[in-house]
Parts: C-alpha cells; structure tokens; sequence
C-alpha cells in the first residue's frame, strides 16, 4: 500500500521541479494527442517550441514572444497576489475588454487632436476600466459577503456584449464604411502604443509587464501589505490574530489585478491589435490563470511561465500553419499545462511512501 | 416594436425548455456540494456533454444513444476532478478552473468535424387527452422526454437527500468529513461518486443545449450556462426543490430577453443579452447575505492522517 504523509513544510526542491515537471508531462501526452490526430509528434513539439526561438524564421518571431507575452504576464501578476491570499479574480478576461474600450474611449475623444499628453491619459483610462469592473465583485464581496469567482466571471459576458455594443456604437469609426470596428488607433500618431525600438516587439506594454514583475516582488518581500497578502493565505487565523483586515485586502487585490488587466488591454489595442472589435478579446485574461499557477504565484515564475505561455501560443500558430495542426489543439495543450502542475503538486505538499504494516 | 406578436403560451413553454440545461447541471453540482466538493468545472462538463452527446446522436442517428454519451462525457471528464482533488489533494477552486478551460478545448477539437450539422430530432412526447388540453397542454404536456427526466431527476434527488441512509451519509460527509470518517464512512469514496453524478447530470445539461435547445454545435456554445448552473445553487440555498424555480426563473429570463430581441424594442440588443448575466449578479448579492445553509466541510479537501 502507498499512503501520502503531509509534510510539515512543503518542499522547497518540489515547488522548484513541479512546473519543470508539469511541462515535460504536457509534451508526452501532447504529443500522443498529436500523434492521435495524425501528426508527428515530435515534429509537432519541435515545432511549437523550437522554432520560434531558434528555428529559419526565429528573427520574426522572437519579437512576437514580447508581444504575446506581456499581457499574459500583466495580467498573470495581477492575479497571482489575490490567488495567494485566496481571492479569486476569474474575470480578468472582462476587465481586459473594459481597460481597451476606456483606453481606446479616452484617446479617440481626442481625435484628430495630435498631443503628447494623449496617451498618458490613456493609460490612465485603460487601467481605470479595469480597475472599475473588478471592483463590482470586490465592492460586492466586502458589503455584502457575494461570492466574487461568479461575479467577476458574469462580468466577462457583459464585458464581451459590451463591446459588441460600443464597436458597432459608440466607437464605430465614422470613415469605416458601416463596417464594425473602432478607428485604427495604429495610424493615429498620439494614441498609437508604437515598438520603442522598430523590429524588437518592445512596446509600453512590455515595459509595464517587467515594472508590474519588480513591483509585485518588491511588494510581497519588502513590504507589510505584501506580508499581509501571503499572512492571509497560509495561515488566515494568525492573519487575524495580526490585524489584516480582510475588507481592505479584498479592495486592493482585486482591483489591483483589475487594473494591470485593463492596462493589459488598453496597450494592445492601441498597439497590436489596433482596433476596438467584437473579436477583440482571444481568451488572455483565462490563459493568464495558467500563467500564474505555472509561475508557482511568484513574480519572477510568473515572468517564465509567461514566456513559455506566449511560444506555445506562438509555436501553436506556426504548426497550425505548417502542420495542420488544429488551433483547438493548442488550447488543449495549454488546460493540460495546468492539469499537471496541480497533479504534480502533491509532491510538494506530500511525501509518498510505502505504508507500513500496522497492527490494526 | 409589437410586444403583441408575444404568445404567452409559447412563452411559457418555451422558458422550460430555456430552464432545463440550467436544471440538470444545477441538480447535479447540488449533490457535489452537499458531499462537500466545490466544483467549479461545471462549464467544462457541460460542453464536453455536448459535443459527446452530438456527436454520438450524429453517427448513431439516435438522440437517446446521445444523451447516454453526454451522460458517459461529462462523468469522465469529471474524472479528471477527482484525480486532481481527491487523490491529488489539489485545490479545488483552482482545479474547477483546469477543468474548465481544458474542457473547452478539448470540445473543440472534438466538434470540428460536426460544425453545421443538423443532429437527429428526438421528437416530443404526445400523450392523448392531455396534450391536446389548450394552454395547459403546450406548456406541461409537449415537450421532449428530457425535460421530464430533468424534472424527475429533481425529485429523486430531494427523496433521496431527505428520506434515504445513503443521502444521510452523503450530507454527513458534506457538513463535516472528520466526524463522518470516525463515523466509518468511507469519505473518498462517497465523494466520487458524487462528483460522478455531477458531472452526468452536467453533460446531460450540456447535450440538451446541443441537443434539442439550439439544436447544433458550436465551439463553446453553453455561454457560461454552466457558471449560472453554480449561481444556481447559491441561489437555491442547496435545496432541490428551490433550484427547479430558481432554474425557471432564469429561464424566463433568457426566453423573455429573446422574445424582447425578436420584437424589435428599442433596448439594443447587446443590453437584453447581458440581461441574464446582470440579474444573476443582482440574485446572488440579494441572497449571499445567508450562508448559514452552505454544507460546512464546502471546499475543504479531506486527508486521513491515520
């Protein structure tokens, strides 16, 4: 017989090895997946993590690593500081979506007005939105005790019809033909959140997602809130025995993810994407999830994991392209991710051994 | 605008059908959480159930055989849950969440295949004398049988919870899994096959949308029907009979917002659609103010040290 003994501290080497571990498993059963639906696996795998970095055309795509990664690490860090004190923000996918109508709202305002101070303002908005539609469930959590998992999931919907709403509305671009969709903030000098150094992927957004990394390390080692946050989540009754309070906790954590999310959203479609669109939203805000249980809720984790999120997004489009790869497929490699990594945890948290016999 | 054009018959019959996803997956995630296990993969289980269940029908051409696999789909993806939480000990909020966003994709990759394809009617029931009844009959006496299995289903479980040993020992291990470990009970176990149960019922809901409701496939076609499902309970303050109106309610909703749309008022009809969302929102702050009915062992994961 094989019993688990908790540990009495969990394993520093296990919490190391256990993303390690969570990946290689994925790429088995990835794929064998690969191989059920006719691919050569190894092919397959080679192709989604070692082309885009190393691969003929890695020159193009090593800047979209940038690209993709920082909303996936804005969002991640976000997320990972209400994750440890056992707040649950799930709707960062919606606050995504209100932090791009706010930013890309506040810049179009503007039009065609060229001014240095125009983008500044919306970064501001962007991350007011965000920071405004994760308050709903926090402002709700805290009065009235409402659970905010399905509240601050609800609000993704209403984001989503939302911004059907405003792209065929509001924001619909005057000169666009009747067809849906904002302006292009891209030709738009003031509002456009263009490459910092032309070919490298660098945006602001990218700036913000490593200020957002040292600025959540900072926080959580080297300052009392940070301490209260990991306080609340390891052991909340000396969390309350220390004077948290819970109200102020659940205001900050989830309106701070709220925030980066809308941040995230707002320097993508005034850079990457552009345009404030139905299809807008791919799914970052529940991809980020991933992200910050793969970076073990660690700043500099979240930093990795996010990398590596952003080549199987990437490696995912090449082998759709080259391999006929299906696009579903990638999804169900990155749900496998996280599947392993919380299997794999029990070796943290657990010690397995073989049960000895006892006399009953 | 003509809300005249509004047939409150078909209104009411139609919010049955509307209900019915709702009600299967609410009745069996009732269960889960009265065993003590939060189980947020709900969404997951019931798309899975719908691809399996279109599927199948599809290449059977029998609707039946389909439900059966949606049934059969959704418990073994709940699988998944069990290994996470019960052998694993991970946590379950998190765990949901895998299994959710795993579920997606994986239907997905299930349903490429079966995009635009008409699925097998199953055909309504017509029973003589009283489906022929007007008004009353449209609304209670024509409909498809899966409906009235939703409705049974609902019974049974509240017989059960209320009147049988096994729903005794089934809330005993939800309200506190210590004492009904010392008791004996075989904790793990029980758990399993209740989240099993969930996760049948959830792919039922999940067929009946795929099924009969819309009836097509389209990849995440449940549109957070599974999330609602989990409000649900909440809402119902874990009581059977409770989640049968709460699921009708919502129902009405959904089916009143879509009449809204078809008569053409003058709310845009981005507004209506997020309508079901806002007020399940609104439902649940109403509501949360008591949590005395939550099973106290809700969430907790469960290791014998000995």
């Amino acid at each position: 017989m094989i019993v688990l003994e908790k540990r009495p501290q969990p394993s520093k080497a296990w919490s190391y090895a256990t993303p390690l571990v969570a990946v290689i498993a994925t790429m088995v059963f990835g794929g064998i997946l690969f191989a059920i639906l006719g691919k050569n696996p190894i092919e397959a795998i080679g192709t989604i993590f070692w082309e885009p970095l190393f691969g003929e055309f890695a020159f193009y795509y090593r800047p979209q690593l940038l690209v993709k990664g920082a909303p996936l690490v804005l969002i991640a860090i976000g997320l990972s500081l209400g994750f440890r004190a056992g707040i649950w923000n799930i709707g960062a996918e919606g606050q995504y979506i209100m932090g791009a109508i706010f930013g890309a709202g506040a810049g179009l305002a503007f039009y065609p007005l060229e001014a240095w101070f125009i983008f500044p303002i919306m970064v501001l908005a962007g991350a007011f939105g965000g920071w405004l539609w994760a308050t709903i469930p926090a402002f709700l959590k805290v009065r009235f005790g409402t659970n905010e998992i399905l509240v601050s999931l609800m609000l993704v919907y209403v984001a989503e019809q939302f911004l059907a709403s405003v792209s065929l509305g509001l924001l619909k671009n005057p000169e666009g033909f009747g067809f849906p969709g904002s302006r292009n903030l891209q030709s738009y000098e003031s509002a456009h959140n263009a490459e910092l150094i032309a070919g490298s992927g660098m945006h602001w957004g990218v700036v913000a997602a490593f200020i957002a990394v040292i600025f959540a390390y900072v926080l959580l080692n080297r300052h009392m809130l940070g301490f209260h946050i990991r306080l609340t989540g390891e052991a909340p009754r000396a969390a309350k025995f220390a004077g948290v309070n819970p109200a102020r906790l659940i205001l900050f954590c989830l309106g701070l993810s709220g925030a980066l999310a809308g941040l995230a959203g707002m320097f993508e479609v005034s850079g990457p994407s552009g345009v404030v669109s139905i299809d807008f939203n791919v799914g970052y805000g529940f991809t980020a999830i991933i992200v910050a249980f793969l970076g073990r809720l660690h700043p500099v984790g979240i930093l990795l994991a996010g990398g590596i999120m952003a080549l199987t997004y990437i490696g995912g489009e090449i082998a759709q392209s080259q391999l006929g790869l299906p696009a579903a497929a990638i999804q169900v490699f990155q749900g496998m991710l996280l599947f392993f990594l919380l299997a794999f945890d029990l070796l943290t948290n657990y010690r397995i051994r073989a049960a000895r016999s006892e006399v009953a | 605008m003509d809300l005249g054009e509004i047939n409150p018959v078909l209104l009411v019959a139609s919010l049955m059908v509307a209900a019915t996803p709702l009600l299967l997956a609410a009745i069996g995630e009732l269960v889960v959480e009265k065993a003590g296990v939060l189980n947020l993969g709900v969404e997951g289980m019931m798309i899975v159930g719908a691809i399996s269940g279109f599927a199948i029908s599809v290449e059977t051409g029998s609707p039946w055989l389909g439900f059966v696999a949606a049934a059969i789909g959704g418990a073994v993806l709940s699988l998944l849950f069990v290994l996470l939480t019960q052998v694993a000990l991970a946590n379950q909020v998190a765990s949901g969440l895998a299994l959710t966003l795993f579920g997606l994709g994986f239907s997905a990759l299930l349903g490429q295949s079966y995009v635009g394809i008409k699925p097998p009617s199953m055909g309504e029931i017509h029973i003589p004398v009283l489906s022929d009844i007007p008004v009353i009959g449209p609304i209670l006496f024509q409909h498809d049988p899966i409906l009235y299995v939703g409705i049974t289903l609902t019974a049974a479980v509240w017989a059960a919870l209320k009147y049988t040993r096994a729903g005794l020992i089934l809330r005993a291990v939800g309200e506190n899994h210590d004492a009904a470990h010392a008791l004996g009970y075989k904790v793990i176990k029980i758990r399993i096959m209740a989240i099993m149960f969930g996760g049948a019922c959830a792919g039922l809901g999940g067929a009946y949308i795929s099924l009969i409701r819309v009836p097509q496939w389209t990849e995440g076609m449940t549109a957070g029907v599974g999330w609602i499902a989990l409000a649900l309970v909440v809402f119902a303050s874990w009581k059977p009979w409770r989640v049968l109106l709460g699921a009708y309610l919502f129902g009405g909703i959904t089916v009143l917002q879509l009449n809204l749309q078809a008569a053409g008022v003058a709310i845009p009809v981005e507004y209506l659609a997020m309508s079901p969302y806002i007020i399940t929102i609104l439902v649940l702050v109403i509501l949360s103010a008591d949590k005395s009915s939550a099973p106290a062992s809700l969430g907790r994961t469960f290791h014998a040290s000995h």
